[in-house]
């Protein structure tokens, strides 16, 4: 079969912090992409956030022009991937676009659990595998070890895997030419009818969304009517071309075994749907390409404007945000004690933060959210099934016939002296313990399945503080199970405080409630009345503390002199009052809200 | 018109209501480590020379105000640093301008080393109470608050008072000081009862910004609020049961010897206070003279604080009294009964025992007087 010679198309895959932005930096310059003087660091990731947190949120392409030691010139299409368990679909979309990947692997950590989990994703999509052995400059750097382990838990040959510094540049270009000799070219199927793999969507305030896409079969053009084959919505092509490191490049059209981006008007991600297949509407295709899904939220909380006067702005800015993320869902609610918000779901709940991030940075709010919440399904007595994503609407026990909670099945990698700690930890979590394989003398894969809700929260946090940041972690939504459930409602001074209310495990009822309720009793300043704090399920207090009452917030000497003193006093204190929540008579700060929310270990 | 008070206020009293006057005597012999009033050590010179800036300031204010004043305190810092005489002058001196026949014509005192004859000089020009700083009759306590005189040199000097016909006398006492407890306070109360005085000033000790007190604070062993808020109880009762009633948050007397001047200030009343941080309430204006000795003596203008005597401050400072916020006094001043939204709030309130609202008005009990800000903040 004809093939298209001088393409190469190749993603990057990498554990978090082995050096995927860093080597795609240094790719740019190499292929004089980027002026290196101009180059901001890991331009890949362009947005503040994510270069901050060292992770790239969305994936983005671009084109480099690499002229190789055998005298041709290649285009190399680089296609970036999200880095976290939350995108991996998103992931596996980049993958199918690519007929190579460079798999780095940190030469002082060796395989991690995105190592692993991407590199079969990888395998998955019969990718040819190029490893690189990155950061050979670190004291720590033992290549030879890290090879070997490669070999022997990938089965990857790595006896010639370049050994590089992706910081100071030491080798590098030798992974240009691997990519050249080992990544396959595309196959040529120009006459079939269209088929494009949409991997990434962005919106643009002037062209509306930009569609990238990797032609799989046939070629499109601008004035082409084109289709897309999973909602069949249609958009006449104003504009496909290349994307540059620094700038979008124009070009006639696109061809099977290219990598661009396509614009036509098209007003929101979600009618460019990653992972649909774009066709022509007068000649299309008759099968679109595999492995099309629609993403759905598998977290949710509610998100509530500090100040409710930002109620609208915080809509608009949801609104914006879902225009590049159609995995993020919200709709309107109301908390008795939030007042009006929005009920948001996520894909994980790195997604959450990084949304929640986005809203108080790009947006300027001050938010308030809810104890994230997975979506459980109750069976009730009448036989009909309810989805339950909010607590508030968690339905009277005596109609609840069972209910189910989402299960993950779990990897959790890590060197073999945490192996209790680790075990304790899943346990902890009603984890159902499954196997554990050594992948080498000093690498053990500890495969659990845990109820979704137990890993929602703070799971990855107390993972990598008990294993002292060894042990990795990767999931995948597997399935429901039957589950003990019952609801926690918060009462200060008798009257239900419905935002902090949660669906917990029986089991676990009683430690979290006395729990909150200490919390709550430590941040809950003094009011001028004993607050009785009770943590009830179903009406039964189960934790009882008690804010006792203020006692002296007293001005004792008020002169003539002290008057407009008093006055401006009492003006802050009212003041300070409206940046309380208020719930029945009690008034909580928002710091302590946030504190109970943010409950910890 | 270049008379400064004219420039603030604008005009000459409007109404014809007698008016407080305020004289503030910013001198010391020392500083005590939890006061932050406007005082300094002065050459006797100065004294002078201040006394006499004051007189020329009694006569212009008086010349422009046009208005009586039935009320005459002379507070500090310390007044009776300045002697006998100097503070006769200055009394003289309101009774030539502004005072009416029958003003009250208070001094507050400190009774470190007076001259015997103080008092009597004081009661031939006309001074009919007299304060004097206690804040606790234990002697540890005392020295702590940075008090000189002893607990003997307290009861000659209500003595000499007494003695020289001052049946209004007033004993400041303080709550809530390092390491007072029920039996200290106690001791205190009883030594003030015991004297006979008939109205006591007790103050909550706050620690003010930038004073050695606050430096010191962690240092201190102060009472926590619960235990402070004890105190206040337990003096209250005490003072009560002995037949000094309280009146005001922190003020109890027996029926007749309430300050005439300091309920001007809580029943939003006009006054006149001359002297450097001195505040005036005149024409529904509020202002000051710059927190400056210096500027003082040069003759500079009052600093405008904003206007006064709205519904919402007339409230917060009628609050501060046993009597509250009453309906008839609320009707003939504004002309319409206390708002219903405010009864509203108060209901809460009521029911924990922080108020008691009916159709007479609005008052604090003492629980609610010991978190009154929280309470005003709440229903204001």
């Amino acid at each position: 079969m004809a093939k298209k010679d001088y393409i190469r198309n190749f993603s990057i895959i990498a554990h978090i912090d082995h050096g995927k932005s860093t080597l795609a930096d240094r790719l740019l310059e190499l292929t004089d992409s980027v002026l290196k003087r101009d180059m901001e660091e890991q331009l890949l990731d362009n947005m503040d956030l994510e270069r901050e947190r060292g992770i790239t949120i969305k994936a983005h392409a671009v084109k480099l022009d690499y002229k190789a030691k055998d005298g041709h010139t290649y285009a190399l299409n680089l296609i970036d991937t999200p880095g976290h368990v939350d995108f991996n679909y998103e992931v596996s979309r980049s993958l199918a676009a690519c007929e190579g990947a460079v798999l780095i692997v940190d030469a002082s950590q060796g395989v991690e659990a995105q190592t692993l989990a991407n590199t079969y994703l990888a395998l998955d999509h019969d990718l040819e595998i190029v490893p690189v052995i990155n950061k050979i400059d670190l004291p720590a750097a033992d290549p030879e070890r890290v090879a070997a382990e490669v070999e022997d838990v990938i089965g990857l040959p790595c006896m010639d895997a370049p050994r590089v510094s992706a910081k100071t540049g030491q080798n590098v270009e030798q992974v240009l030419e691997e990519i050249v000799h080992l990544v396959p070219p595309p196959d040529d199927h120009d006459d079939k009818p269209l088929r494009a793999l949409i991997f990434d969507s962005v919106y643009d305030s002037y062209r509306g969304v930009i569609v990238y896409v990797r032609v799989m079969d046939g070629s499109i053009r601008p004035g082409d009517t084109m289709r897309m084959m999973a909602t069949g919505a249609e958009f006449t092509v104003v504009e496909t071309g290349y994307m540059r490191a620094t700038s979008m490049e124009p070009t006639a059209g696109l061809s099977s075994g290219e990598v661009g981006y396509i614009t036509a008007s098209i007003k929101t991600v979600s009618d460019a749907r990653v992972g649909d297949t774009v066709t022509l509407a007068d000649r299309p295709a008759e099968e679109p390409l595999p492995g099309y899904r629609k993403v759905n939220p598998m977290v949710f909380c509610g998100m509530y404007p500090a100040d409710g006067a930002d109620y609208e702005n915080l809509r608009e800015a949801l609104e914006k945000l879902q225009l590049n993320d159609a995995a993020l869902s919200f709709e309107p609610e109301t908390s008795g004690a939030l007042g009006f918000g929005f009920r948001c779901g996520f894909l994980g709940l790195l997604h959450l933060e990084i949304i929640e991030e986005r809203l108080e940075r790009e947006y300027d709010l001050d938010l308030v959210t809810t104890v994230p919440s997975v979506v459980y399904k109750i069976h009730l007595t009448d036989k009909t099934v309810v989805e339950i994503d909010n607590p508030s609407h968690y339905p009277d026990p005596a109609t609840i016939d069972y209910a189910e909670e989402p299960v993950v099945e779990a990897h959790i990698y890590s060197p073999p002296e945490y192996v209790g700690q680790i075990m304790d930890l899943c346990q902890d979590r009603r984890g159902v313990y499954q196997e554990m394989t050594y992948l080498a003398a000093d690498r053990v894969d500890i495969r659990y399945m845990l109820p979704l809700n137990e890993i929602i929260y703070d799971f990855f946090d107390v993972l990598k503080s008990r294993t002292r940041g060894y042990a990795s972690f990767d999931y995948e939504i597997r399935d429901y199970a039957r589950s003990e459930l019952v609801k926690l409602d918060v009462l200060l001074n008798g009257d239900a405080v419905d935002a902090l209310s949660f669906i917990i495990h029986t089991d676990k009822a009683y430690a979290r409630a006395r729990k909150i309720a200490e919390k709550l009793k430590e941040n809950i300043p003094r009011q001028m009345f004993e607050i009785p704090v009770q943590i009830a399920v179903g009406g039964k207090v189960i934790a009882r503390e008690t804010v006792k009452a203020m006692r002296k917030d007293v001005l004792a000497k008020c002169y003539g002199g002290d008057i407009t003193r008093k006055k401006k006093l009492l003006e802050k204190q009212k003041e300070g009052k409206k940046r309380m929540r208020r719930f029945g008579t009690v008034e909580v700060p928002q710091e302590a809200f946030m504190a109970v929310l943010k409950l910890d270990e | 018109m270049s008379d400064p008070l004219t420039r603030v206020t604008g005009e000459k009293a409007a109404d014809t209501q007698p008016i407080g006057l305020y004289l503030h005597i910013p001198f010391c012999r020392s500083k005590c480590p939890y006061c932050d009033f406007y005082s300094l050590r002065a050459e006797p010179t100065q004294m002078d020379a201040y006394c006499a800036v004051l007189e020329q300031k009694i006569a212009e204010s008086s010349a422009t105000l046009q208005c009586k004043a039935d009320t005459l305190y002379i507070g500090g810092g310390t007044p009776s640093v300045l002697g006998a005489k100097q503070l006769c002058r200055l009394i003289e001196c309101a009774k030539r301008t502004f005072l009416t026949d029958g003003a009250e014509i208070t001094v507050e005192c400190n009774p470190y080393r007076l001259p015997p004859d103080f008092f009597r000089e004081l009661a031939d020009v006309g001074v009919n109470r007299v304060s004097i700083g206690l804040q606790s009759a234990v002697t540890g306590e005392r020295r702590r608050l940075g008090r000189r005189a002893t607990r003997e040199e307290v009861e000659q000097t209500v003595r000499a008072a007494q003695a020289a016909g001052i049946r209004n006398l007033t004993l400041d006492v303080m709550l809530g000081i390092p390491e007072q407890t029920e039996a200290s306070l106690k001791e205190t109360l009883d030594f003030c009862l015991s004297l006979g005085v008939p109205h006591v000033s007790a103050y909550l000790l706050k620690i003010e910004e930038s004073t050695p007190f606050q430096r010191l604070r962690e240092t201190l062993d102060l009472p926590d609020d619960d235990r402070a808020a004890d105190l206040y109880l337990q003096m209250c009762e005490t003072l009560e049961r002995a037949g000094l009633a309280q009146y005001e948050i922190s003020n109890f007397a027996r029926a007749g010897f309430q300050s005439r001047h300091n309920l001007k200030y809580w029943h939003c009343e006009p006054y006149l206070g001359l002297g450097p941080a001195a505040h005036s309430f005149l024409n529904g204006k509020r202002f000051f003279y710059p927190r400056d000795f210096e500027s003082f003596l040069q003759g500079c203008a009052p600093i405008s604080d904003g206007t006064g005597g709205d519904f919402t401050e007339y409230a917060m400072l009628a609050l501060r009294l046993s009597e509250g916020l009453q309906e008839t006094a609320v009707l003939s001043r504004f002309g319409h009964s206390i708002p219903q939204t405010l009864y509203q709030k108060c209901v809460p309130l009521a029911a924990h025992g922080l108020l008691l609202a009916d159709e007479q008005g609005i008052r604090l009990t003492r629980n609610g007087f010991l978190v009154s800000n929280a309470v005003l903040a709440e229903i204001l």
